[in-house]
């Protein structure tokens, strides 16, 4: 049972609810749930549930190396390249690594055979376990580095669920490849919004990538105050269960400021999450 | 000389849109007012309009990457592509299917046509998609420029790039002061395209775990591709041992704080009905506060001017 995370907008509480709902089903689940932190641009994850790291493994994509000595400069590398990588200028052939998709096109296509690849590294991998034995993973991408996609990618296939493992994964915020990246595959989709003009509207996008994915989803809607109910008609209309409301309390905004979760603030949404999780398995199946 | 001016966060939510808002307003009826055009970066989730609320001018379609296509009846099922391909895009063919092709998975192709070099059969072909729509629009504060990228599509710093290049050829070609660009949360490829050619960056930071976390990693960024940066404190008073640290780590490195946004209900209501705080509330904590921090902007912003006439 995999559950992704997410949002569309940012900030509405997706590493809030993650967290939480994995500390919950901690208490009561054999094996704890794995958590993986798929936000490689911004991670928070850590900040609340403080797993001490035990594993690192560095994430590279593959890029073109030129051997001078056999290039002809024929330009066939340039020519296959989409991503404009990779240039042949007078009898030199460049590589621009920040553009590289790591695809190996390139490598492939040489007819002198001229290019190898290189590792370039691009983010760390980082695995350990959390006081409450839960285990943790996250990707870290280096400040600089375009792509988040091969971190995330990297991430899923190092940090494997056990048989009958339950997995949440916290994902990034907005609807393009990094958010696709983290909710390929899951089986169910938690997508926490607010009830305001721009969280209904990225929530609307959010709802299209998982429909997209095949992926069933439902709603939490967070710091629930104002009277805009256009949240509300939206999953009404669309038949999408909101499986849970968080009010907007200045208590729990200051406690998660600080670092603390949201069962460390109001320990009774522990069991409520557990009510949901069960409803979630229920539909996700 | 115009000035490009980008808000940027690390971590979503902090106001950065609030802010934009705010500063088109000011920027058009405040007390240092500037002419400008606005771009809204975050393609994923392009929010701006919604304050706003333009009339939209121009619609044009965006072709961002091509996607791969297998014609199923010159595939002879031999699975080089899939041997090539780095992204797990090529799906092989169920063995109930009566003839063996394979097919492409569309949403996670790259575009980068390994397998249509390699197809021994000349089975493969690239076809360009429209994932997405850009826009220009009227708003009452001034041009913007803005996008809508597809839902989990790819590209959306090609389509970054693309808003703010319209928005810098309309402020230079009708001599605009400055262009304001909304940036989009993270660190990756759209925020670099975001902060790519500005000449000041605005950090909106939240005085929380995970926001002091995020704003270091975007000064980071904003420090890779040396973009001058300047941080103000949104929502500065839900979390004062928070708001030290912000501080402290900005003093250490020399970053200059530019303000301090109390937390106010009254910015939300103005969001609601789709107005900046500026203009729905003039008069509230909040809004005091990102009018001072604005009046220093412009200032930063016209300061640059003075300078490059200088050095001219």
């Amino acid at each position: 049972m995999i559950i992704a995370v997410a949002s569309g907008k940012g900030g509405t509480g997706k590493t809030t609810v993650a967290t939480s709902l994995a500390l919950s089903l901690a208490a009561e689940l054999t094996p704890e749930p794995l958590f993986l932190d798929c936000d490689v641009e911004a991670p928070n994850a850590h900040l609340f549930l403080q797993p001490a790291f035990d594993q690192r493994q560095e994430v590279s994509i593959l890029i073109p190396s030129v051997d001078e000595a056999i290039c002809t400069h024929c330009g066939k590398c340039a020519e296959v390249c989409q991503y404009h990588a990779i240039a042949v200028l007078g009898t030199k052939t460049l590589v621009f690594p920040q553009l590289c998709h790591g695809c190996g096109s390139c490598t492939a296509l040489c007819p002198e055979w001229a290019i190898s690849e290189i590792p370039k590294v691009i983010g760390v991998l980082e695995r350990g376990v959390t006081p409450e034995g839960i285990p943790f993973g996250r990707g870290l991408m280096n400040i600089g580095e375009p792509m988040a996609v091969p971190i995330i990618r990297q991430l899923k296939k190092w940090a494997v669920p056990r048989p009958q493992q339950v997995v949440i994964m916290d994902a990034p915020p907005g609807t393009s490849c990094p958010v696709v990246e983290s909710m390929r595959g899951a089986d169910f989709v938690l997508l926490v919004t607010e009830p305001t003009p721009f969280g209904l509207h990225d929530l609307r996008l959010a709802v299209q990538v998982a429909h997209d994915l095949d992926v069933p989803v439902g709603v939490i809607i967070n710091r629930d105050c104002s009277d805009d109910a256009r949240v509300d008609v939206f999953c009404v209309d669309a038949d999408i269960p909101i499986l849970m409301r968080v009010p907007f309390e200045r208590s729990i905004a200051e406690g998660i400021a600080r670092g603390q979760t949201l069962i460390e603030i109001h320990p009774e949404y522990a069991e409520r999450l557990r009510v949901m999780f069960a409803e979630i398995v229920e539909r996700a199946l | 000389m115009m000035k490009q001016l980008v808000i940027l966060s690390g971590k979503g939510g902090t106001g950065k849109t609030s802010v934009a808002a705010v500063f088109a307003h000011l920027a058009h009826d405040g007390p240092q007012s500037l002419r400008a055009v606005l771009a809204d970066a975050d393609v994923d989730a392009a929010n701006l309009e919604l304050v706003l609320e333009p009339d939209q001018t121009e619609s044009h379609d965006f072709v961002g990457g091509s996607v791969a296509v297998i014609d199923a009846q010159l595939c002879q099922g031999c699975g080089i592509c899939e041997q090539v391909c780095h992204f797990d895009a090529v799906l092989a063919p169920s063995s109930r299917e009566e003839h063996y092709a394979y097919s492409i998975d569309t949403i996670a192709c790259e575009g980068c046509a390994a397998c249509v070099y390699q197809c021994l059969e000349e089975a493969v072909h690239m076809e360009a998609k429209v994932v997405g729509q850009w826009y220009r629009s009227e708003s009452r504060y001034g041009p913007l420029f803005h996008a809508e990228l597809r839902p989990a599509q790819e590209n959306s710093g090609k389509l970054v790039t693309l808003v703010k290049q319209q928005a810098r050829l309309l402020a230079l070609d009708e001599g605009y002061q400055a262009v304001i660009v909304d940036g989009p949360p993270g660190i990756g490829c759209p925020v670099i395209s975001a902060a790519s050619g500005a000449d000041l960056a605005l950090i909106v930071a939240e005085p929380t775990a995970a926001g002091i976390h995020d704003m270091e990693r975007v000064l980071q960024t904003t420090a890779h591709f040396r973009v001058p940066a300047l941080v103000c404190i949104n929502k500065a008073d839900i979390y004062p041992g928070g708001a030290a640290q912000i501080e402290a780590y900005c003093r250490e490195r020399g970053i200059e704080i530019v303000g301090h946004i109390p937390f106010d209900m009254s910015v939300t209501d103005a969001m609601v009905h789709g107005e900046p705080v500026t203009a729905w509330r003039p008069e509230t904590s909040a809004s005091r506060a990102l009018t001072d921090i604005w009046q220093v902007i412009a200032g930063r912003l016209n300061g640059l001017e003075k300078k490059d006439e200088q050095n001219e």
